[in-house]
Protein backbone atom coordinates (compact mmCIF):
# COMPACT_ATOMS: atom_id res chain seq x y z
CA UNK A 1 0.00 0.00 0.00
CA UNK A 2 1.58 3.11 -1.08
CA UNK A 3 1.85 6.39 1.34
CA UNK A 4 -0.80 9.34 0.85
CA UNK A 5 0.27 10.66 -2.59
CA UNK A 6 1.86 14.16 -2.00
CA UNK A 7 0.66 14.95 -5.29
CA UNK A 8 -2.00 17.87 -5.58
CA UNK A 9 -5.49 17.41 -7.15
CA UNK A 10 -8.30 19.31 -8.50
CA UNK A 11 -11.67 18.74 -7.88
CA UNK A 12 -12.58 16.37 -10.87
CA UNK A 13 -9.69 13.50 -9.86
CA UNK A 14 -12.37 11.04 -9.03
CA UNK A 15 -14.01 11.70 -11.87
CA UNK A 16 -11.00 11.51 -14.03
CA UNK A 17 -10.35 7.89 -12.67
CA UNK A 18 -13.79 6.85 -12.80
CA UNK A 19 -13.46 7.71 -16.50
CA UNK A 20 -10.55 5.23 -17.23
CA UNK A 21 -8.19 8.64 -17.57
CA UNK A 22 -4.30 7.41 -17.74
CA UNK A 23 -2.87 9.91 -14.85
CA UNK A 24 0.90 11.50 -14.71
CA UNK A 25 2.49 13.62 -12.14
CA UNK A 26 2.38 16.90 -13.77
CA UNK A 27 4.07 19.74 -11.93
CA UNK A 28 3.61 18.43 -8.74
CA UNK A 29 -0.18 17.56 -9.85
CA UNK A 30 -1.71 14.28 -10.28
CA UNK A 31 -3.29 15.09 -13.79
CA UNK A 32 -5.24 13.08 -16.80
CA UNK A 33 -2.63 13.05 -19.56
CA UNK A 34 -4.87 11.04 -21.72
CA UNK A 35 -8.63 9.15 -21.70
CA UNK A 36 -8.57 7.53 -25.63
CA UNK A 37 -5.48 8.55 -27.13
CA UNK A 38 -3.83 11.59 -27.67
CA UNK A 39 -4.24 11.71 -31.84
CA UNK A 40 -7.98 11.01 -31.29
CA UNK A 41 -8.39 13.52 -29.00
CA UNK A 42 -5.82 15.82 -30.59
CA UNK A 43 -8.24 15.68 -33.61
CA UNK A 44 -11.51 16.01 -32.09
CA UNK A 45 -10.20 19.80 -30.57
CA UNK A 46 -9.42 20.66 -34.49
CA UNK A 47 -13.01 18.84 -35.68
CA UNK A 48 -14.97 19.09 -33.19
CA UNK A 49 -14.96 20.07 -29.62
CA UNK A 50 -12.55 18.74 -26.77
CA UNK A 51 -13.31 19.53 -23.06
CA UNK A 52 -10.23 19.99 -20.64
CA UNK A 53 -10.05 20.36 -16.75
CA UNK A 54 -7.32 22.82 -16.15
CA UNK A 55 -8.07 23.50 -12.50
CA UNK A 56 -3.91 23.03 -12.05
CA UNK A 57 -3.82 26.31 -13.05
CA UNK A 58 -2.93 28.88 -10.44
CA UNK A 59 -4.65 32.41 -9.82
CA UNK A 60 -3.72 35.27 -8.07
CA UNK A 61 -5.87 38.28 -8.16
CA UNK A 62 -5.00 41.59 -7.71
CA UNK A 63 -7.36 44.73 -6.06
CA UNK A 64 -7.10 48.22 -4.85
CA UNK A 65 -6.34 51.52 -5.62
CA UNK A 66 -3.31 51.10 -7.30
CA UNK A 67 -3.66 47.37 -8.80
CA UNK A 68 -3.25 48.46 -12.31
CA UNK A 69 0.30 50.07 -10.91
CA UNK A 70 1.36 46.84 -9.17
CA UNK A 71 -0.02 44.80 -12.31
CA UNK A 72 1.50 47.00 -14.79
CA UNK A 73 5.10 47.25 -12.91
CA UNK A 74 5.53 43.21 -12.47
CA UNK A 75 4.54 42.34 -16.26
CA UNK A 76 5.42 43.11 -19.60
CA UNK A 77 2.38 43.98 -21.74
CA UNK A 78 0.37 47.33 -21.33
CA UNK A 79 -2.11 46.63 -18.59
CA UNK A 80 -3.17 50.99 -19.07
CA UNK A 81 -4.52 49.85 -22.50
CA UNK A 82 -6.60 46.56 -21.02
CA UNK A 83 -10.30 47.69 -21.04
CA UNK A 84 -12.81 46.14 -18.66
CA UNK A 85 -13.91 42.75 -19.66
CA UNK A 86 -10.42 42.33 -22.23
CA UNK A 87 -7.44 39.67 -21.37
CA UNK A 88 -3.93 39.30 -22.82
CA UNK A 89 -0.94 37.47 -22.41
CA UNK A 90 1.81 38.90 -20.55
CA UNK A 91 5.15 38.07 -18.50
CA UNK A 92 6.60 38.08 -15.54
CA UNK A 93 10.17 38.78 -15.21
CA UNK A 94 13.20 38.79 -13.25
CA UNK A 95 15.05 42.13 -13.32
CA UNK A 96 17.66 40.31 -15.96
CA UNK A 97 14.92 39.67 -18.38
CA UNK A 98 14.50 36.35 -17.84
CA UNK A 99 11.23 34.42 -17.03
CA UNK A 100 9.34 34.21 -13.81
CA UNK A 101 5.77 32.80 -15.30
CA UNK A 102 4.17 33.25 -18.68
CA UNK A 103 0.43 34.49 -17.66
CA UNK A 104 -3.09 36.13 -18.44
CA UNK A 105 -4.23 38.73 -17.65
CA UNK A 106 -7.76 39.99 -16.92
CA UNK A 107 -8.75 42.94 -16.13
CA UNK A 108 -12.00 42.57 -14.41
CA UNK A 109 -12.49 46.34 -12.89
CA UNK A 110 -10.34 49.35 -13.14
CA UNK A 111 -9.13 48.35 -9.37
CA UNK A 112 -9.46 44.41 -9.91
CA UNK A 113 -6.91 41.93 -11.99
CA UNK A 114 -7.33 38.20 -12.30
CA UNK A 115 -4.45 36.86 -13.06
CA UNK A 116 -4.36 32.37 -14.76
CA UNK A 117 -0.69 30.94 -14.22
CA UNK A 118 1.09 28.13 -14.33
CA UNK A 119 0.23 25.61 -12.03
CA UNK A 120 4.01 24.96 -10.44
CA UNK A 121 4.60 28.30 -10.65
CA UNK A 122 2.05 29.76 -8.39
CA UNK A 123 3.48 29.94 -5.35
CA UNK A 124 6.70 31.65 -6.98
CA UNK A 125 4.70 34.12 -9.00
CA UNK A 126 2.74 35.21 -6.04
CA UNK A 127 6.08 35.34 -3.83
CA UNK A 128 7.50 37.76 -6.69
CA UNK A 129 4.57 39.89 -6.78
CA UNK A 130 4.35 40.17 -3.23
CA UNK A 131 7.96 41.13 -3.24
CA UNK A 132 7.17 43.91 -5.51
CA UNK A 133 4.60 45.27 -4.55
CA UNK A 134 5.38 49.07 -2.82
CA UNK A 135 1.56 50.09 -4.42
CA UNK A 136 -1.67 50.34 -2.17
CA UNK A 137 -2.74 47.12 -3.86
CA UNK A 138 -3.46 43.80 -2.12
CA UNK A 139 -2.24 40.11 -3.92
CA UNK A 140 -4.01 37.13 -3.24
CA UNK A 141 -3.16 33.28 -4.32
CA UNK A 142 -7.07 32.21 -5.06
CA UNK A 143 -6.37 29.17 -7.00
CA UNK A 144 -8.43 26.93 -4.66
CA UNK A 145 -11.57 29.30 -4.94
CA UNK A 146 -11.28 28.31 -8.75
CA UNK A 147 -12.22 24.98 -10.99
CA UNK A 148 -11.05 25.92 -14.26
CA UNK A 149 -12.27 23.83 -17.85
CA UNK A 150 -11.44 24.77 -21.50
CA UNK A 151 -13.77 23.92 -23.99
CA UNK A 152 -12.04 24.34 -27.02
CA UNK A 153 -12.63 23.21 -31.09
CA UNK A 154 -15.22 24.69 -33.90
CA UNK A 155 -17.82 23.39 -32.01
CA UNK A 156 -16.99 25.03 -28.71
CA UNK A 157 -19.06 27.58 -28.68
CA UNK A 158 -22.53 25.50 -29.75
CA UNK A 159 -21.45 23.18 -27.07
CA UNK A 160 -21.03 26.19 -24.07
CA UNK A 161 -23.67 28.64 -25.44
CA UNK A 162 -26.30 25.47 -24.54
CA UNK A 163 -25.40 25.85 -20.66
CA UNK A 164 -25.28 29.82 -19.99
CA UNK A 165 -27.65 32.52 -20.93
CA UNK A 166 -24.55 35.37 -22.07
CA UNK A 167 -24.06 35.29 -25.56
CA UNK A 168 -21.09 33.86 -26.17
CA UNK A 169 -20.79 35.63 -29.86
CA UNK A 170 -20.45 39.09 -28.27
CA UNK A 171 -17.38 38.11 -26.33
CA UNK A 172 -14.86 38.81 -28.51
CA UNK A 173 -11.46 36.64 -28.50
CA UNK A 174 -9.23 37.54 -25.83
CA UNK A 175 -12.59 39.30 -23.87
CA UNK A 176 -14.15 38.00 -20.83
CA UNK A 177 -18.09 37.86 -19.29
CA UNK A 178 -19.05 36.99 -16.00
CA UNK A 179 -22.11 35.54 -15.91
CA UNK A 180 -23.46 32.00 -15.26
CA UNK A 181 -23.39 28.75 -16.44
CA UNK A 182 -25.35 25.70 -15.62
CA UNK A 183 -26.89 28.37 -13.31
CA UNK A 184 -23.50 28.79 -11.29
CA UNK A 185 -21.92 32.20 -11.08
CA UNK A 186 -18.84 31.61 -13.40
CA UNK A 187 -16.18 33.76 -15.43
CA UNK A 188 -16.27 32.98 -19.44
CA UNK A 189 -13.26 34.09 -21.02
CA UNK A 190 -12.85 33.34 -25.05
CA UNK A 191 -9.25 32.23 -24.47
CA UNK A 192 -7.17 29.13 -24.85
CA UNK A 193 -4.25 27.43 -25.16
CA UNK A 194 -4.95 25.13 -28.60
CA UNK A 195 -4.98 27.08 -31.49
CA UNK A 196 -8.66 26.50 -31.73
CA UNK A 197 -11.32 28.81 -30.85
CA UNK A 198 -12.87 28.05 -27.42
CA UNK A 199 -13.56 29.05 -24.15
CA UNK A 200 -12.17 28.68 -20.41
CA UNK A 201 -14.60 28.96 -17.61
CA UNK A 202 -14.12 29.70 -14.32
CA UNK A 203 -15.80 28.27 -11.91
CA UNK A 204 -16.24 27.51 -7.38
CA UNK A 205 -14.72 24.11 -7.33
CA UNK A 206 -18.12 22.57 -5.23
CA UNK A 207 -19.75 22.48 -8.73
CA UNK A 208 -17.11 21.14 -10.89
CA UNK A 209 -17.90 17.52 -11.23
CA UNK A 210 -21.99 18.63 -12.42
CA UNK A 211 -20.89 21.45 -14.96
CA UNK A 212 -18.28 18.88 -16.30
CA UNK A 213 -21.06 16.53 -16.98
CA UNK A 214 -23.29 19.03 -18.27
CA UNK A 215 -20.53 20.27 -20.45
CA UNK A 216 -19.87 16.69 -22.13
CA UNK A 217 -24.11 15.91 -22.28
CA UNK A 218 -23.96 19.66 -24.37
CA UNK A 219 -21.12 18.51 -26.44
CA UNK A 220 -22.57 15.28 -27.35
CA UNK A 221 -24.48 15.81 -30.36
CA UNK A 222 -21.05 17.08 -31.94
CA UNK A 223 -19.29 14.06 -30.21
CA UNK A 224 -17.23 15.88 -27.69
CA UNK A 225 -14.26 14.52 -26.01
CA UNK A 226 -12.60 14.79 -22.60
CA UNK A 227 -8.70 15.63 -23.38
CA UNK A 228 -5.82 15.26 -21.12
CA UNK A 229 -2.76 16.96 -20.91
CA UNK A 230 -1.64 15.11 -23.93
CA UNK A 231 -3.48 16.43 -26.68
CA UNK A 232 -3.58 19.67 -24.58
CA UNK A 233 0.78 19.80 -25.55
CA UNK A 234 0.63 18.63 -28.98
CA UNK A 235 -2.33 21.13 -29.87
CA UNK A 236 -0.33 24.27 -28.00
CA UNK A 237 3.09 23.02 -29.97
CA UNK A 238 1.12 22.91 -33.48
CA UNK A 239 -0.09 26.32 -32.24
CA UNK A 240 3.78 27.42 -31.31
CA UNK A 241 2.25 28.26 -28.38
CA UNK A 242 5.37 28.52 -25.57
CA UNK A 243 5.45 26.58 -22.64
CA UNK A 244 6.89 27.54 -19.21
CA UNK A 245 9.73 24.83 -18.83
CA UNK A 246 10.39 24.14 -22.27
CA UNK A 247 10.76 27.60 -24.48
CA UNK A 248 11.14 29.64 -21.75
CA UNK A 249 12.34 29.94 -18.21
CA UNK A 250 14.44 32.11 -16.03
CA UNK A 251 16.95 31.76 -18.50
CA UNK A 252 15.10 32.83 -21.54
CA UNK A 253 13.97 36.34 -22.34
CA UNK A 254 10.76 37.00 -23.91
CA UNK A 255 12.67 38.56 -26.85
CA UNK A 256 14.57 35.48 -27.78
CA UNK A 257 11.43 33.33 -27.26
CA UNK A 258 9.82 34.97 -29.89
CA UNK A 259 7.58 37.14 -27.79
CA UNK A 260 8.63 40.68 -28.38
CA UNK A 261 4.69 41.76 -28.93
CA UNK A 262 4.24 40.94 -25.41
CA UNK A 263 6.79 43.50 -24.08
CA UNK A 264 5.68 47.02 -24.36
CA UNK A 265 8.79 49.38 -23.35
CA UNK A 266 6.82 52.56 -24.50
CA UNK A 267 4.70 51.79 -21.55
CA UNK A 268 7.27 53.09 -18.19
CA UNK A 269 9.27 51.44 -15.78
CA UNK A 270 8.68 47.61 -15.35
CA UNK A 271 10.77 44.93 -13.88
CA UNK A 272 13.20 43.38 -16.54
CA UNK A 273 12.81 46.57 -18.64
CA UNK A 274 16.54 47.81 -18.57
CA UNK A 275 18.05 43.82 -19.15
CA UNK A 276 15.58 43.85 -22.24
CA UNK A 277 16.35 47.06 -23.36
CA UNK A 278 20.11 46.14 -23.58
CA UNK A 279 19.35 43.38 -24.98
CA UNK A 280 17.49 44.61 -27.55
CA UNK A 281 20.09 47.46 -28.81
CA UNK A 282 23.08 44.85 -28.35
CA UNK A 283 20.48 42.03 -30.17
CA UNK A 284 19.96 38.75 -28.86
CA UNK A 285 22.30 35.70 -29.65
CA UNK A 286 19.71 32.78 -29.79
CA UNK A 287 16.14 32.57 -31.05
CA UNK A 288 13.14 29.89 -31.20
CA UNK A 289 12.96 28.91 -33.95
CA UNK A 290 10.35 26.07 -35.55
CA UNK A 291 11.82 22.73 -37.48
CA UNK A 292 10.24 19.69 -39.31
CA UNK A 293 11.73 16.66 -39.32
CA UNK A 294 12.79 15.70 -42.75
CA UNK A 295 12.43 11.44 -42.30
CA UNK A 296 11.03 9.44 -39.88
CA UNK A 297 12.75 10.32 -36.37
CA UNK A 298 10.94 12.44 -33.86
CA UNK A 299 12.69 14.65 -32.18
CA UNK A 300 12.03 15.59 -28.36
CA UNK A 301 12.80 18.04 -25.76
CA UNK A 302 16.18 18.49 -25.16
CA UNK A 303 17.83 16.63 -27.90
CA UNK A 304 20.62 18.91 -29.23
CA UNK A 305 20.62 20.43 -32.87
CA UNK A 306 23.95 20.44 -34.98
CA UNK A 307 24.52 23.11 -37.46
CA UNK A 308 28.48 22.30 -38.28
CA UNK A 309 29.12 21.33 -35.03
CA UNK A 310 26.62 22.04 -31.86
CA UNK A 311 24.16 24.72 -32.01
CA UNK A 312 20.99 24.28 -29.82
CA UNK A 313 18.66 22.41 -28.16
CA UNK A 314 15.04 21.72 -29.42
CA UNK A 315 12.74 22.54 -26.56
CA UNK A 316 9.27 20.49 -27.42
CA UNK A 317 9.37 17.69 -30.31
CA UNK A 318 6.61 15.68 -31.11
CA UNK A 319 4.53 14.06 -34.12
CA UNK A 320 1.98 16.57 -35.21
CA UNK A 321 -1.48 14.27 -35.19
CA UNK A 322 -3.10 17.61 -37.27
CA UNK A 323 -0.32 17.65 -39.92
CA UNK A 324 1.16 14.17 -40.16
CA UNK A 325 4.66 15.48 -39.73
CA UNK A 326 7.11 15.67 -37.04
CA UNK A 327 7.69 18.84 -35.73
CA UNK A 328 9.47 20.96 -32.60
CA UNK A 329 10.58 24.29 -31.74
CA UNK A 330 14.51 24.42 -30.74
CA UNK A 331 16.61 27.30 -29.86
CA UNK A 332 19.26 28.22 -32.69
CA UNK A 333 21.80 30.89 -33.00
CA UNK A 334 20.23 34.14 -34.58
CA UNK A 335 21.78 33.85 -37.79
CA UNK A 336 20.20 30.40 -38.53
CA UNK A 337 17.16 31.19 -36.69
CA UNK A 338 15.14 31.67 -40.15
CA UNK A 339 12.59 29.68 -41.84
CA UNK A 340 14.86 27.12 -44.82
CA UNK A 341 17.72 26.23 -43.01
CA UNK A 342 18.62 22.52 -42.86
CA UNK A 343 19.76 21.68 -39.48
CA UNK A 344 20.49 18.28 -37.46
CA UNK A 345 18.59 17.02 -35.08
CA UNK A 346 20.78 14.42 -32.61
CA UNK A 347 17.96 11.38 -32.13
CA UNK A 348 19.86 8.78 -29.81
CA UNK A 349 23.13 9.35 -30.61
CA UNK A 350 21.71 9.26 -34.44
CA UNK A 351 21.75 12.81 -36.43
CA UNK A 352 18.60 13.29 -38.18
CA UNK A 353 17.91 16.12 -40.90
CA UNK A 354 15.40 18.70 -40.41
CA UNK A 355 14.88 22.23 -41.97
CA UNK A 356 13.57 25.04 -40.39
CA UNK A 357 10.13 26.27 -40.89
CA UNK A 358 7.45 29.34 -40.34
CA UNK A 359 5.93 28.95 -37.13
CA UNK A 360 2.86 28.60 -35.96
CA UNK A 361 2.84 24.84 -37.60
CA UNK A 362 -0.71 24.62 -37.45
CA UNK A 363 -3.35 27.95 -37.97
CA UNK A 364 -7.04 27.66 -38.33
CA UNK A 365 -9.30 28.97 -41.09
CA UNK A 366 -11.24 31.92 -39.75
CA UNK B 1 -5.10 -11.45 -22.58
CA UNK B 2 -1.17 -12.69 -21.90
CA UNK B 3 -0.53 -16.45 -23.86
CA UNK B 4 1.11 -18.84 -21.62
CA UNK B 5 3.17 -20.09 -23.73
CA UNK B 6 5.35 -16.67 -23.79
CA UNK B 7 7.77 -15.54 -21.29
CA UNK B 8 7.97 -11.85 -19.99
CA UNK B 9 10.39 -9.65 -19.30
CA UNK B 10 10.32 -6.89 -16.42
CA UNK B 11 10.77 -4.22 -19.25
CA UNK B 12 7.58 -5.30 -20.73
CA UNK B 13 8.96 -7.59 -23.38
CA UNK B 14 7.39 -11.05 -24.42
CA UNK B 15 9.29 -14.07 -26.36
CA UNK B 16 8.26 -17.33 -27.67
CA UNK B 17 10.79 -19.84 -28.56
CA UNK B 18 10.34 -22.19 -31.30
CA UNK B 19 13.04 -24.10 -32.56
CA UNK B 20 15.74 -22.07 -31.24
CA UNK B 21 14.08 -18.52 -32.55
CA UNK B 22 12.54 -16.29 -30.59
CA UNK B 23 10.01 -14.01 -31.49
CA UNK B 24 9.96 -10.46 -29.92
CA UNK B 25 6.98 -7.90 -28.99
CA UNK B 26 6.08 -5.99 -26.17
CA UNK B 27 3.57 -6.51 -23.81
CA UNK B 28 -0.37 -5.40 -24.26
CA UNK B 29 0.27 -4.05 -20.81
CA UNK B 30 3.54 -2.42 -22.48
CA UNK B 31 1.25 -0.55 -25.25
CA UNK B 32 -1.05 0.89 -23.04
CA UNK B 33 1.08 2.48 -20.93
CA UNK B 34 2.31 3.95 -24.30
CA UNK B 35 -0.64 5.27 -25.84
CA UNK B 36 -0.73 6.29 -29.60
CA UNK B 37 2.38 4.38 -31.22
CA UNK B 38 3.32 6.33 -33.96
CA UNK B 39 6.96 5.02 -34.64
CA UNK B 40 9.22 1.57 -34.55
CA UNK B 41 13.01 1.41 -34.71
CA UNK B 42 14.32 -2.16 -34.93
CA UNK B 43 17.89 -3.33 -35.63
CA UNK B 44 18.72 -5.03 -38.83
CA UNK B 45 18.64 -8.32 -39.48
CA UNK B 46 22.07 -10.12 -38.32
CA UNK B 47 22.54 -7.57 -35.47
CA UNK B 48 23.46 -9.05 -32.52
CA UNK B 49 21.76 -7.95 -29.05
CA UNK B 50 22.59 -8.81 -25.67
CA UNK B 51 19.77 -9.45 -23.10
CA UNK B 52 19.03 -6.80 -21.15
CA UNK B 53 20.30 -4.66 -23.40
CA UNK B 54 18.14 -1.87 -26.07
CA UNK B 55 17.42 -3.62 -29.54
CA UNK B 56 15.21 -0.36 -30.46
CA UNK B 57 12.84 1.46 -29.47
CA UNK B 58 9.18 2.50 -29.59
CA UNK B 59 8.03 6.02 -30.11
CA UNK B 60 4.52 6.87 -28.65
CA UNK B 61 3.32 10.76 -29.54
CA UNK B 62 4.37 11.19 -26.00
CA UNK B 63 7.79 10.07 -25.70
CA UNK B 64 10.25 7.08 -26.85
CA UNK B 65 10.74 3.92 -24.80
CA UNK B 66 14.10 1.44 -25.65
CA UNK B 67 12.78 -1.75 -26.08
CA UNK B 68 15.29 -4.54 -24.38
CA UNK B 69 16.29 -7.66 -25.43
CA UNK B 70 14.59 -10.42 -23.42
CA UNK B 71 16.85 -12.78 -24.92
CA UNK B 72 20.62 -12.58 -26.25
CA UNK B 73 20.87 -13.61 -30.00
CA UNK B 74 20.79 -12.87 -33.28
CA UNK B 75 18.56 -10.86 -35.11
CA UNK B 76 17.16 -12.76 -38.30
CA UNK B 77 14.22 -10.89 -39.12
CA UNK B 78 12.29 -7.92 -38.24
CA UNK B 79 8.42 -7.29 -38.71
CA UNK B 80 8.39 -5.65 -41.84
CA UNK B 81 4.42 -4.07 -41.09
CA UNK B 82 5.91 -1.53 -38.75
CA UNK B 83 7.47 0.88 -40.66
CA UNK B 84 4.32 1.88 -42.57
CA UNK B 85 1.55 1.03 -39.92
CA UNK B 86 3.54 1.38 -36.19
CA UNK B 87 -0.57 1.95 -34.84
CA UNK B 88 -0.86 -2.38 -35.24
CA UNK B 89 1.73 -2.30 -31.85
CA UNK B 90 -1.72 -0.33 -30.14
CA UNK B 91 -4.09 -3.20 -31.70
CA UNK B 92 -2.22 -6.41 -31.56
CA UNK B 93 0.92 -6.48 -29.29
CA UNK B 94 0.87 -10.57 -28.80
CA UNK B 95 0.72 -11.38 -32.37
CA UNK B 96 0.47 -9.49 -35.81
CA UNK B 97 2.61 -6.50 -34.38
CA UNK B 98 5.93 -8.79 -33.05
CA UNK B 99 8.77 -6.71 -33.35
CA UNK B 100 12.23 -8.75 -34.26
CA UNK B 101 12.58 -12.64 -34.71
CA UNK B 102 16.24 -14.06 -32.89
CA UNK B 103 18.19 -17.02 -33.42
CA UNK B 104 18.80 -17.69 -29.50
CA UNK B 105 22.60 -17.48 -28.26
CA UNK B 106 21.99 -18.64 -24.82
CA UNK B 107 18.77 -20.61 -24.36
CA UNK B 108 19.78 -20.76 -20.73
CA UNK B 109 18.45 -17.27 -20.30
CA UNK B 110 15.15 -18.31 -20.47
CA UNK B 111 14.03 -19.64 -17.06
CA UNK B 112 15.18 -15.96 -16.02
CA UNK B 113 12.10 -14.68 -17.89
CA UNK B 114 8.54 -14.67 -15.84
CA UNK B 115 5.36 -17.14 -16.79
CA UNK B 116 2.33 -15.13 -17.73
CA UNK B 117 0.42 -15.73 -14.31
CA UNK B 118 3.81 -14.06 -12.81
CA UNK B 119 3.78 -11.27 -15.12
CA UNK B 120 -0.13 -10.74 -14.46
CA UNK B 121 1.50 -10.78 -10.76
CA UNK B 122 3.95 -8.09 -11.54
CA UNK B 123 2.22 -5.98 -13.58
CA UNK B 124 -0.69 -6.29 -10.98
CA UNK B 125 1.74 -4.69 -8.16
CA UNK B 126 3.42 -1.92 -10.41
CA UNK B 127 0.02 0.34 -10.35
Amino acid sequence: MPLASPLRRTALNSVHRAMGAKMVEFGGWDMPVQYAGIIAEHMTVRQKVGLFDIGHMGKIEIRGPQAALLTDFVTTNAVAKLRTGQAHYSGLLYENGGFVDDILVHKVAEDDYFLCVNASNQEKDFEHIRAHNRFDATVELTSDRYSQLAIQGPQARATLQKLTPVDLRAIKYYWFADGDVCGVPARIAHTGYTGEDGFEIYFPPTEAESIWTRVLEAGAEFDIKPCGLGARNTLRLEAAMVLYGHEIDASISPLEAGLAWIVKFDKGEFIGREALLQQKESGVTRKLTGFEMTGRPIARDGYEIHWNGAAGWVTSGSPAPALNRNIGLCYLPVEFARPGVAIQVVVRGQPADAMTVETPFYKRAK
Amino acid sequence: MYPENFRYSKEHEWVLVEGGIGTIGITDHAQQELGDIVYVDLPKPGTRVEQGRSLGSVESVKAVSDVYAPVSGEVTEINPALADAPEKLNADPHGAAWLVKIRLSAPDELPQLMSAADYQTYIGAEK
